[in-house]
C-alpha cells in the first residue's frame, strides 16, 4: 500500500480520526482508573489520619473543621476523651509545588507523628521530608515538640529544627504547613471545650504542684463533652 | 533472526544512552536512584513498544506532512495511559515518578524511533527494536542509578552497604549525574570500541 498523499481532505481527515481515537481511549481509561484513584487517595488520607494519632483513637466524622483551609479530624479514646486531632493543612511554596501534610496534636498541642500526604519535591532531597523530621535523634526531629513552645522553623531563619541537607525550600514549606495546621488546631472548638482553655489549664498543670487534681477536673470536663457528643450522635434529631 | 539482531541492536549497539545519547532530561532528572531510574525506564519501555507498534501499523494512513503532529497525540495518548494506571494501581511508585512520567511524551527517543524505525518497518520489527531499545534504556538508567545512589546515598535498590552520611551528596544532585554519565559512556565507548 502506498503512503496516503498529503493532501488536504487526507491531512484533515487523518489528524481527527487519530484525535477521536485518542480521546476516545483515554476517556475509556479514566473511567476505569476514576474510582480506584479515589480509592488509594482515600485510603492514603484515612491511613495518614491513623498515623498520626494515638492508637485506639476514634473519629468522629460530624466533628470535622475548617479553618483556614485547614481540615481537622477529632479524635477521642474509647471512654470519649478528647486526645487530639489529625490537622490536614498545605502550603503552596514547596520546591516542586504544593506540600500536604497531615499532623497529629494531642490534647496540649504536642506534635504526635505527621505525614505527608502529597508532594512533587526532588527525588533525594527534599522527598527525606517523608522521614526527616520524625527521625529520633536529629536536630531536625519535631515529633513531641509543641509548636507554641518552640520555634518550628529552620535553623538559619532563627529556628529550632535542622532543614533537610540541601533542601531548606523544602523544609521551609513543610514547617509552614505544620504551623499553620497548629493555627488552625488552636483556633478549632470541639463541642465547647476550645483547645486554648485545654491549653491554659496545661499551663496551669506546669505551675501547679497539685498536678492530678486538675488532671482530674480536665478529664472529667472532656469525659462529660464527649458523653453529649456521643448521646447527640446516638440519638439523632428525629424529623430530619 | 534478523528480529533478534534489531532486538540487540537496541540494548548494545544504538543503546539510546550510551551511544545514541537521546533522552538525556529524564536519564539525569529520574536516576537519583536505583529503583526510579528503573521504573523510569520500564514506563518509557511500555510507551516505546506500544508507540512503534501502532505507528508502524499506520503508517501508510499518515499523510506526510502531518507525520509530526499524530506521532505526537498517539504518544501522549499512551503516556496518558501510563500515567493514569500507575496512579490507580502503583500509587507509591507514582508518587515518586509522578512528574517525569508526563515528560516521556517529549522524550527525543520515542519520537526518534517512531520517526527513523517504526516508520519505515513492519510491525513485528518495530515491536522488537521498541524492546531492545527500551530494555537498553532500562538498563543504562538502572545502572546509571544505581551508581549514583551508591555513591551518594551508600546504597543500592535501598539496600545499605556503607552509612548515608559518608556518601557524597553531590552524586545525587544533578551534577554527580553529569559526572557518572560522562564516565560512563567513556568506559561503554572504552569496551565497544575494543570488540
Amino acid at each position: 500500500m502506498k503512503r496516503l498523499e498529503s493532501n488536504f481532505i487526507n491531512m484533515v481527515l487523518s489528524t481527527t480520526i487519530v484525535a477521536l481515537l485518542a480521546a476516545g481511549i483515554l476517556g475509556y481509561v479514566f473511567t476505569v482508573t476514576k474510582d480506584p484513584i479515589a480509592a488509594t487517595k482515600k485510603a492514603k488520607q484515612e491511613q495518614a489520619i491513623k498515623d498520626v494519632l494515638p492508637e485506639g483513637a476514634v473519629l468522629n466524622a460530624d466533628m470535622i473543621q475548617e479553618i483556614d483551609g485547614c481540615t481537622i479530624n477529632p479524635a477521642f479514646d474509647a471512654e470519649g476523651n478528647f486526645v487530639g486531632a489529625a490537622v490536614e493543612s498545605n502550603d503552596p511554596l514547596g520546591f516542586g509545588g504544593n506540600v500536604k501534610v497531615m499532623t497529629g496534636f494531642d490534647a496540649e498541642g504536642n506534635i504526635i507523628n505527621y505525614s505527608v500526604l502529597e508532594q512533587a519535591e526532588t527525588p533525594g532531597l527534599g522527598v527525606k521530608m517523608l522521614e526527616w523530621f520524625k527521625k529520633k535523634g536529629n536536630k531536625g526531629d519535631i515529633i513531641g515538640k509543641n509548636p507554641e513552645t518552640n520555634n518550628l522553623t529552620v535553623s538559619k531563619d532563627g529556628g529550632d529544627v535542622d532543614a533537610i541537607t540541601a533542601a531548606t525550600i523544602s523544609s521551609r514549606a513543610f514547617l509552614r504547613a505544620v504551623n499553620a495546621a497548629f493555627a488552625a488546631y488552636k483556633q478549632a472548638n470541639f463541642a465547647g471545650a476550645p483547645v486554648e482553655a485545654v491549653a491554659e489549664e496545661t499551663e496551669a498543670i506546669n505551675d501547679s504542684i497539685d498536678l492530678v487534681e486538675v488532671v482530674e477536673e480536665v478529664a472529667e470536663v472532656a469525659t462529660e463533652v464527649a458523653k453529649e457528643a456521643k448521646v447527640t450522635l446516638n440519638n439523632p434529631v428525629p424529623n430530619k | 533472526m534478523n528480529y533478534l539482531k534489531t532486538l540487540f541492536n537496541g540494548i548494545v549497539k544504538e543503546n539510546p544512552t550510551f551511544v545514541l545519547l537521546l533522552g538525556m532530561c529524564p536519564t539525569l532528572g529520574t536516576t537519583s536512584s536505583a529503583i526510579n531510574g528503573m521504573s523510569m525506564g520500564l514506563a518509557t519501555m511500555f510507551v516505546l513498544i506500544c508507540s512503534n507498534v501502532v505507528i508502524s501499523l499506520l503508517k501508510n494512513l499518515i499523510p506526510d506532512k502531518v507525520h509530526i503532529p499524530i506521532y505526537i497525540v498517539i504518544v501522549a495518548t499512551f503516556v496518558t495511559v501510563v500515567q493514569m494506571c500507575m496512579e490507580a494501581y502503583l500509587p507509591d511508585l507514582y508518587a515518586t515518578l509522578g512528574l517525569f512520567i508526563p515528560l516521556i511524551v517529549v522524550n527525543c527517543i520515542v519520537l526518534g524511533r517512531a520517526e527513523a524505525f517504526a516508520a519505515k518497518n513492519n510491525p513485528l520489527a518495530s515491536l522488537m527494536d521498541g524492546i531492545g531499545i527500551g530494555l537498553g534504556f532500562t538498563i543504562a538508567l538502572t545502572l546509571l542509578g544505581s551508581i549514583r545512589e551508591f555513591l551518594g546515598k551508600g546504597c543500592v535498590f535501598n539496600t545499605s552497604i556503607f552509612p548515608e552520611q559518608y556518601g557524597m551528596l553531590l552524586f545525587v544532585l544533578a551534577p554527580g549525574a553529569f559526572i557518572a554519565l560522562g564516565y560512563l559512556i567513556a568506559i561503554v565507548n572504552k569496551i565497544t570500541k575494543k570488540s
